[in-house]
């Protein structure tokens, strides 16, 4: 679709002026035209390049030219903390907030949306959760040093880290950035300068043979090893487990980002497990190639961590999961390392050891290399979106679309309460033409991929079956936006922070019958629980669908509430998640699609695999680390 | 159109299809004529017909019919909320045509009611009903599986949708002896089904206790019970009951009850989960801890529905004038219907007696309205036969003559039982036990209760509770003083025990004659049909021989009841001999029953209430 021809275009205005519309031209020929979203959406990397270098020089934003920018870091091992914030989601210089006249705008230069005011989110906010500007709950500002216990140190262990040449560090503020992920009580606990027990030391192998002196030191010294990727998780699955007496070091995984090989004849790329998402993408794409795996979090997560959690991309429908795009994986554990023997694409010998590893949260040891497939870059990309009276048909066109197993790369279809909190960034002039009711439509972003004509007739086919379910397609770029919020998304949960507004995301897989049932079961479980346990004012509780597979699909839920005359919110948040979790289980879902178990949802593992299963996992953890070296209580 | 896409997957995936070998479109027609038969067509001009009419004819038959009206703004409320089930309780035809009547006075929606396929053989009237909601079912159809899955769809798909609520009737069928049924539950986990398999968030369930000052079917209610058969529901035989329409039925009262959540309502008992792993489309059985449940939510219902239930003073009458067959006078009959309303109330019992009256006053009332069972003279009044018979009868007619008349009074005393129920049976534990140990009475209380537990709404399982409850109702009226390891009846107490005691007497002696005849009567091939007939024979020559008082030994239903305990606690079982089920009587294990009953003998315990009724004159 040119969009300078399409009447849709020239019809609409552009209220909010976000962007201009001609830098969405997704029509140039090959690589140039590559418009991936994430390039224009993030940044530059700030982790070990490709080269080596002590220098590297980011181009950004190629297809907008905005702006080209040279950006020269020095290589450091804390690099990380230097840029992101200590207690809030991504980078420092990127957050929300509402300026002088009250308008919200969000800060920095990384992203497109950086640098623009959004004068309709403050209604939304104020509007949704009954919050006041005037309201605030600053954080601490910055971290409290005295707060932080003095490192537990086993002395020897340190000393022997030091002779085999290993980074260690004992700083208070390294180690209370690896004490936690993104769940709400973690950042909130962090905002209030609250520090729980943090990792005694740091150390940062830089190869797969530190990492097998680091497992065997430990070994020797019983410490107790939690290894850190790139710190998203969202399953309390990197707070040190309380009752743990032993000197825990978090294995921090960073320096080891390089990619190894590229095999180009069989299309494999060999890739340390600590590279960033971003950095492999963007290092692949300069050699014409893609993995194509991208989860939410791909600016910040590592390849070992999505190997350790059964991660899932928002294209799987095109590239796969993560369990299909390994080909190969090593792990260091306290009994050796585990590996196959082949790169063969597929073996009938016994149950796939890469089963154990995939999705084992950090319990076995540490994942250190790993073989993916690549693809060559697709030639071609294009959004799209289209409107659905209401998210009962949204859902039998996503079902259809999985019926006839023709998917665009991405599908996600979000409801209503949360088509309204996009509103700020979609133009969705054009509905009262539609005659939509604004109190039930949704919306469907879609993403296409291919070679151009191959993506033309999909995306067609795609419209066609929308058309049956009474959805009406709404051009390219409220597609494009819809994407852009995965990003942002994060950063509005500090924003609400800022202003007595708790909130998180949940996610489970559920089959297709029971989608629509189970989305409305558990929005109205978080409506009463929150009513019940004196939120003040009605909470955020949305939902949308994410992934599409032949059996079932993917939920996830927004919820959020305004805490404001709760003495313990971070209490209530948890007691009200803890039921909707409950109320996803009893409506056929499953306890994580893709966020892992961690120690949040553990209490519902032998539900969810049977006593046995669960044995049978217990029984593997027990042989391959008897001592528990790997003692972060996940899982299990 | 949705339930289309529902019946067609009962018809791909129940198992009849290829169970009977017949092929899809069979089964799909036939089950399209048993939706034919069954569904409802609401038709709003019917509708306003039917209210006109009925209007016309309530305002003939009662003096006026009273609503909570609190409750049907909570019922309002509910509506908005989440699918509603009404389960009114069931002792009259009246109760579903004033159900639908009211809610179309108060605007609310008129709801679907599963009513009994013998309404349908009532050409015209069966039409209206269905234009007026009503949906048919047949009375039992235990082993058609597709009748079984097109009527669940037909119901859940209402649910589902919501847009009418549901009525039924947990008890299953209009109680002829106004107690409460031991309530069914196949069509509550139907109900609650939705909610299991997350088709809905939540469901209301809301109780109604509709109950009458004067019941319409009284007479006909007891002439069933003593073996008269009842005449096919026939638009004629409604006709015929225009002659009903002249008489004074005093008033109807009609409580809807708090709304119960099923969500509430199953909180820690059902895990929703078991349901994860089949299709919901298939039907599935409810397994053991669901049925558990259900059964004792069932129960529950049931006891909210009496709790609710509103009783008018001839309750109180009926219960005296039931304990003294020999009439009383109406001095001592004012005295005691007093003494009786104070212990109600302190019981719990939701009386409705008039503010501001005297209490000889609300007893002519009362008397007044049922007079057709009494014979007043000379300031004494006694249960009797009016309408004497125009031909000189039997010994065997006056007989039934005058049960028609006890039974027709039991079914008033029968509505006050739930208030008085489990102190008694505490009362006539204390008795039998002859022990003050707490252990003693509690076993024989327990025993009681088992016995029982046919006759009257005693939740399973509640045992401990039950008789917790009944202690602590005496203590608080100064009856009993409960210690750790005793419990001591006061001095003042007696007169109260043997009241209880003597209102669950007929019950003991209906119990004890229908173990008398299983042990004495019976031969070998006594086949289930000819059970009740044999009974009431043995229990009239025993009346006609001057050994038995107790006219409610007659009742089907009493017999019924002592059966299915005796079956329930092995003393008898059942053999299918051919097509004939046949009785096995344990005649040791009967006879030890009945000794346990007869601990609480007819006599001494006869004594001890006229005694006792002496200290009582006394002490009044």
């Amino acid at each position: 679709m040119n969009t300078e021809n399409d009447p849709f275009f020239q019809t609409k205005t552009f209220s909010h002026g976000i962007i201009s519309l001609n830098s969405f031209a997704l029509n140039k020929p090959a690589l140039i035209s590559y418009c991936c979203f994430i390039r224009q959406a993030m940044p530059c990397s700030h982790y070990t390049p490709f080269s080596h270098s002590k220098k590297y020089i980011a181009e950004q934003d190629r297809a907008g030219g905005r702006f080209n920018k040279e950006l020269t870091y020095s290589r450091s091992l804390s690099l990380r903390q230097e840029i992101m914030k200590w207690n809030g989601w991504g980078y420092s210089d990127s957050r929300f907030l509402f300026n002088k006249k009250g308008q919200a705008e969000f800060t920095g230069k990384r992203y497109r949306l950086s640098g623009l005011i959004l004068p309709s989110l403050k209604d939304w906010f104020e509007g949704t959760f009954g919050a006041n500007l005037q309201h605030r709950s600053p954080a601490t500002p910055s971290l409290n040093l005295s707060a932080v216990a003095p490192p537990n140190l086993n002395q020897p262990f340190v000393e022997d880290l030091k002779a085999a040449g290993l980074t260690v560090s004992h700083d208070p503020e390294d180690r209370v950035f690896r004490a936690h992920g993104h769940c709400l009580h973690e950042v909130f606990a962090l905002r209030e300068g609250r520090i729980g027990r943090v990792p005694d030391t740091v150390v940062w192998p830089s190869c797969h043979s530190d990492v097998e002196k680091i497992v065997e030191l430990a070994c020797e010294h019983n410490v107790c090893l939690i290894p850190y990727g790139g710190g998203t998780s969202v399953s309390s699955a990197l707070e040190c487990p309380r009752e743990e007496s032993r000197s825990i070091v978090s294995l921090d995984t960073s320096q080891m980002s390089r990619i190894l090989w590229i095999d180009e004849k069989n299309l494999t790329a060999h890739v340390e497990a600590g590279i960033i998402g971003q950095d492999l993408e963007r290092q692949l794409n300069e050699r014409g190639f893609c993995t194509g795996h991208e989860p939410d979090s791909m600016e910040f997560s590592s390849l070992g961590g999505w190997v350790a959690t059964r991660a899932s991309g928002m294209k799987k429908n095109i590239y796969g999961n993560i369990e299909d795009l390994v080909v190969h994986i090593k792990m260091v554990t306290p009994r050796g390392v585990i590996e196959k023997s082949c790169l063969g694409p597929r073996m009938s010998t016994g149950p796939d050891i890469h089963h154990f590893i995939l999705g084992s949260e950090g319990t076995l040891g540490v994942v250190t290399e790993v073989t993916l497939k690549i693809r060559p870059i697709p030639e071609y990309q294009k959004y799209g979106s289209v409107v659905f009276p209401n998210f009962q048909q949204g859902v039998a066109c996503l079902r259809e679309v999985a019926r006839q197993r023709c998917a665009p790369a991405s599908i996600r279809l979000m409801d209503n309460e949360q088509f309204q909190f996009g509103e700020f960034c979609f133009f969705l002039i054009l509905l009262s033409f539609f005659c939509f009711d604004p109190q039930h439509l949704c919306v469907a972003t879609l993403l296409f991929e291919g070679d151009r004509g191959k993506v033309l007739q999909h995306e067609k086919q795609v419209y066609d079956i929308a058309a049956k379910f009474g959805g009406l397609a709404a051009g390219e770029d409220n597609g494009q936006r819809g994407y852009m919020l995965t990003f942002v998304i994060a950063y509005l949960r500090d924003l609400g922070m800022d202003y007595y507004v708790i909130g998180e995301s949940f996610e489970t897989s559920v089959p297709w019958d029971r989608v629509l049932d189970l989305c409305r079961n558990v929005k109205e479980r978080i409506v009463r629980e929150c009513k019940e346990r004196g939120v003040q004012f009605p909470p955020l509780s949305t939902s949308r669908v994410t992934q599409t597979y032949d059996a079932g699909a993917c939920v996830y839920f927004y919820f959020a509430f305004n805490y404001r005359g709760l003495s313990d919110p971070v209490h209530v948040y948890e007691q009200v998640e803890h039921a909707a979790r409950e109320e996803i289980l009893a409506n056929g879902g499953s306890l994580s699609h893709h966020h892992g178990v961690g120690k949040l949802r553990k209490e519902w593992m032998k539900e969810s695999v049977s006593g046995v299963g669960l044995g049978m996992l217990k029984s593997v953890k027990e042989y391959v680390d008897p001592q528990n070296i790997f003692g972060n209580r996940n899982l299990l | 159109i949705c339930f289309e896409n529902s019946m067609q997957n009962i018809v791909h995936n129940s198992d009849v299809s290829s169970e009977s070998g017949d092929s899809t479109e069979c089964v799909a027609e036939e089950a399209s004529l048993i939706l034919d038969e069954m569904a409802h067509r609401l038709q709003l001009s019917t509708v306003r017909f039917f209210v006109f009419t009925l209007s016309k004819a309530f305002k003939r038959l009662f003096r006026s019919v009273c609503v909570n009206e609190e409750g049907i703004q909570r019922l309002q409320q509910a509506v908005q909320e989440h699918p509603v089930v009404l389960l009114p309780s069931h002792r009259s035809y009246m109760d579903f045509l004033m159900m639908s009547y009211l809610l179309y006075m108060y605007d609310l929606p008129l709801p679907v009611i599963a009513a009994g396929m013998d309404f349908m053989s009532m050409k015209f009237v069966g039409e209206m009903l269905r234009m007026s909601g009503a949906f048919f079912i047949r009375r039992s159809f235990g082993g058609d599986k597709l009748y079984w899955a097109v009527f669940s769809e037909y119901v859940k798909t209402m649910l589902r949708n919501g847009y009418a609520p549901i009525e039924f009737f947990l008890e299953g069928t209009r109680s002829r002896t106004c107690k409460s049924l031991t309530p069914k539950t196949g069509l509550l986990n139907i109900v609650m089904e939705p909610f299991f398999k997350g088709e809905l968030f939540d469901v209301n369930l809301v109780p109604v206790s509709i109950s009458y000052e004067r019941i319409l079917e009284e007479s006909l209610y007891a002439r069933e019970l003593l073996g008269i058969p009842k005449p096919k529901e026939s638009t004629s035989g409604l006709l015929k009951a225009r002659r009903v329409l002249s008489e004074d039925y005093g008033s109807m009262y009609v409580y809807f009850g708090h709304p119960v959540s099923v969500r509430s309502l199953t909180e820690g008992k059902i895990t929703r989960s078991q349901y994860n792993l089949l299709p919901r489309c298939i039907p599935q059985k409810p397994s053991a801890d669901t049925h558990e449940f259900l059964n004792d939510a069932a129960f529950r219902l049931v006891r909210i529905q009496e709790e609710n239930m509103v009783l008018k003073p001839w309750v109180l009458i009926a219960t005296l004038l039931l304990q003294n067959p020999d009439g009383m006078d109406l001095s001592s009959l004012a005295e005691q219907t007093d003494w009786l309303r104070h212990l109600a109330l302190a019981f719990g019992a939701y009386l409705d007696w008039p503010d501001h009256e005297a209490c000889s006053e609300v007893i002519s009332c009362s008397l007044a309205l049922h007079r057709h069972l009494l014979s007043v003279s000379a300031g004494h009044v006694q249960l009797s036969v009016t309408d004497a018979p125009q031909v000189e009868s039997t010994p065997e007619e006056a007989v039934f003559h005058q049960a028609v008349v006890v039974l027709s009074c039991a079914s008033y005393r029968n509505q006050i039982l739930h208030v008085f129920l489990r102190p008694a049976l505490l009362a006539v534990a204390m008795q039998s036990a002859n022990s003050n140990r707490k252990d003693d009475v509690y076993n024989c209380f327990n025993f009681l209760r088992n016995m029982f537990s046919n006759e009257f709404i005693l939740c399973p399982g509640d045992s401990v509770q039950d008789f917790e409850e009944a202690c602590y109702l005496l203590m608080k009226r100064g009856v009993l003083q409960v210690l750790e390891h005793e419990i001591v009846m006061s001095a003042s107490g007696h007169s109260t025990l043997a009241f209880l005691s003597s209102v669950l007497d007929p019950f003991l002696q209906g119990y004890q004659v229908v173990s008398r005849y299983l042990c004495e009567e019976t031969n070998e091939n006594l086949t289930e049909k000819e059970f009740i007939p044999a009974v009431r024979n043995f229990a009239l020559k025993l009346i006609l021989a001057g050994r038995l008082k107790c006219y409610e030994a007659l009742s089907s239903d009493l017999q019924k009841n002592a059966l299915a305990a005796f079956l329930r606690l092995k003393a008898v079982r059942k053999v299918k001999v051919g097509d004939q089920v046949t009785l096995k009587v344990n005649k040791i294990a009967v006879n030890s029953l009945e000794d346990t009953l007869g601990k609480s003998d007819v006599t001494s315990h006869q004594n001890s209430w006229c005694s006792s009724m002496a200290m009582f004159e006394i002490a009044i």
